[in-house]
């Protein structure tokens, strides 16, 4: 008898709809991610690529659809078995989203000390291994996020990603506002550290440098739904009309109101 | 054809009345259960104690010198208003005892509360709503915390606790503030008016206070709470919550002021 949990995607969305007022963010949208995979899903502005991220996450609740983590459908969890699963998950937020009150060390730190209840020594220490791990010296752990660059921010995102070996890692546009140099350098701690950790990984970008460095696959959404889905190396001869466009950057097909709702 | 159009151009004031009682009903109805879903967060684990120890000194110890300012202007200028008009009908000698009563009963609690409301109401909900403006709210609840626990059962429990200790420390300054007028402008004599104030008081008088300034702590962190997490539209939608969480706070410290004192003066 085969192993269920084989054949079982680590995530998968099952005919998903969102909507916001009159735009219609996802529309039936299908997508499963393998366990031990790196997934990046690209598409233009306001195609949805963040709402499909924060749905995974329970920031957000589907209109119609299933979100099923390992065969488990995320909405039949009670608020506790969820918290427990973000136990299993780290995030890179867009704006890396560090807690201006605390410090470097505590932001990295803050799932061990609030939730795990860790002790504030050791809880440190593991934050300084998890600053290491992407370049950051132990003399940044006393600063305040205010003091850092975008990079070193992103750095310490990652950081707090990492520090408590997640199962499955979401980046949102991880290399956004970034210069090429140190977006170069973020894309790298991140494929050393999906390797690192054997995790799954489901990454959002319109950064076509960076998708091709991360993603063992890659994934258009257009218009609410993935409309192609292809190794990374096959990106640029998909011979899909939606994919060239997004790689040469041509003018879009769609009429402007419909192409800008709003929603990365 | 939209629905809109199909309503007699005479009846379409009536709409827009009973949408804006629908959106009132249904503002009030969030805030109640933003509320209930903090009261819970009061009482079940997980309790974070360095949360409530920085907003207890935010709340309670950093206002103490704009709550003692208040009182004792106040304090002065309710001695002279009261001498004044006492001695229209020569009751300028009670001046001490409705200088105590006045501030204990009323403008104690509810000077100290509407000075909370300006400057922790307005700061919570400018607090909150960047931090829902940054995705800080998500991250939290990705790193399993909810920021009910994280972020509003401390901010309730201090503001109810505060209010009322501040409300003491208002109380004796605005007294002293009285006396000070008394003493020095009016030429009472300083034993006496001490004396007639402590004879007059009843401790219910000051224990009302307190309950009210209790009520209000809850009000001034729950708009705060409230209008911070609902946030959106960027810096200004942060603006716009941290102008409602003043307003509405304002407003609801003077509504359940009326409510208080009604019911108190009954019992």
């Amino acid at each position: 008898m085969s192993d269920p949990s084989a054949t079982t995607p680590r995530l998968a969305w099952r005919g998903v709809s969102k909507r916001f007022g009159d735009a219609q963010v996802l529309d039936h949208f299908d997508l499963d991610v393998p366990t031990g995979r790196s997934l990046v899903i690209i598409g233009g502005s306001g195609q949805g690529k963040s709402v499909a991220i924060k749905l995974a996450l329970g920031l957000l609740a589907p209109d119609a659809g299933v979100i099923a983590l390992d065969g488990v459908d995320l909405a039949a969890l009670s608020a506790r078995a969820r918290r427990a699963q973000y136990g299993r998950m780290g995030v890179l937020f867009q704006s890396a989203a560090l807690f201006d009150s605390l410090s470097v060390w505590e932001n990295v730190a803050f799932r061990l000390l609030n939730a795990d209840h860790v002790a504030r020594p050791d809880a440190r220490a593991r934050a300084l291994v998890a600053l290491e791990r992407v370049r950051l010296s132990p003399d940044v752990a006393a600063r305040y996020p205010s003091e850092l660059s975008g990079g070193m921010q992103k750095r310490v995102g990652l950081a707090r990603a990492i520090v408590a070996d997640p199962e499955i890692l979401f980046f949102d546009e991880p290399t956004t506002g970034l210069d090429p140099i140190t977006a170069a350098a973020i894309n790298a701690l991140i494929v050393d550290q999906v390797k690192r950790l054997g995790c799954t990984a489901i990454s959002i970008t319109h950064d076509l440098a960076s998708a091709r460095t991360i993603g063992h696959e890659i994934a258009l959404l257009h218009a609410g739904r993935i409309t192609w889905r292809g190794p990374a190396a096959d990106l640029d001869h998909s011979g899909n009309p939606h994919v060239e466009q997004f790689i040469t950057g041509g003018a879009s097909p769609l009429p402007l109101g419909e192409a800008q709702s709003g929603r990365g | 054809m939209t629905a809109q159009a199909s309503i007699p151009a005479a009846l379409r004031p009536l709409g827009a009345i009973g949408r804006t009682v629908l959106g009132a009903a249904q503002t009030a109805g969030a805030i109640t259960l933003f509320a209930a879903r903090g009261v819970a967060a009061v009482f079940r684990p997980p309790w974070f104690g360095r949360q409530l120890v920085g907003q207890a000194l935010a709340i309670g110890y950093l206002s103490l010198p704009v709550v003692g300012l208040t009182a004792v202007f106040t304090g002065a200028a309710l001695a002279l208003n009261i001498f004044t008009g006492g001695g229209r009908f020569n009751a300028e000698q009670v001046m001490p005892q409705i200088v105590a009563l006045g501030i204990t009963r009323e403008l104690g609690p509810v000077l100290a509360a509407l000075m909370l409301a300006g400057r922790v109401s307005a700061a919570i909900a400018a607090e909150i709503g960047a931090m829902r403006a940054t995705e800080q709210i998500d991250a939290m609840q990705t790193l399993s915390t909810d920021p009910f626990h994280y972020l509003v059962a401390p901010r309730l429990i201090a503001a109810v606790v505060a209010l009322p200790l501040l409300t003491v420390v208002a109380d004796i300054i605005g007294v002293a503030g009285g006396w000070l007028v008394a003493v020095k402008v009016l030429r009472f004599d300083p034993t006496l008016y001490v004396r007639n104030t402590l004879d007059f008081l009843q401790s219910w008088d000051v224990v009302s206070g307190l309950i009210k300034a209790a009520a209000f702590g809850f009000i001034i962190a729950v708009m705060g709470c409230y209008h911070g997490y609902t946030a959106s539209g960027g810096a200004r939608g942060v603006g716009r919550a941290t102008t409602n969480a003043v307003v509405s706070s304002a407003i609801l410290i003077f509504a359940v002021d009326y409510l208080l004192t009604t019911v108190f003066t009954r019992s």
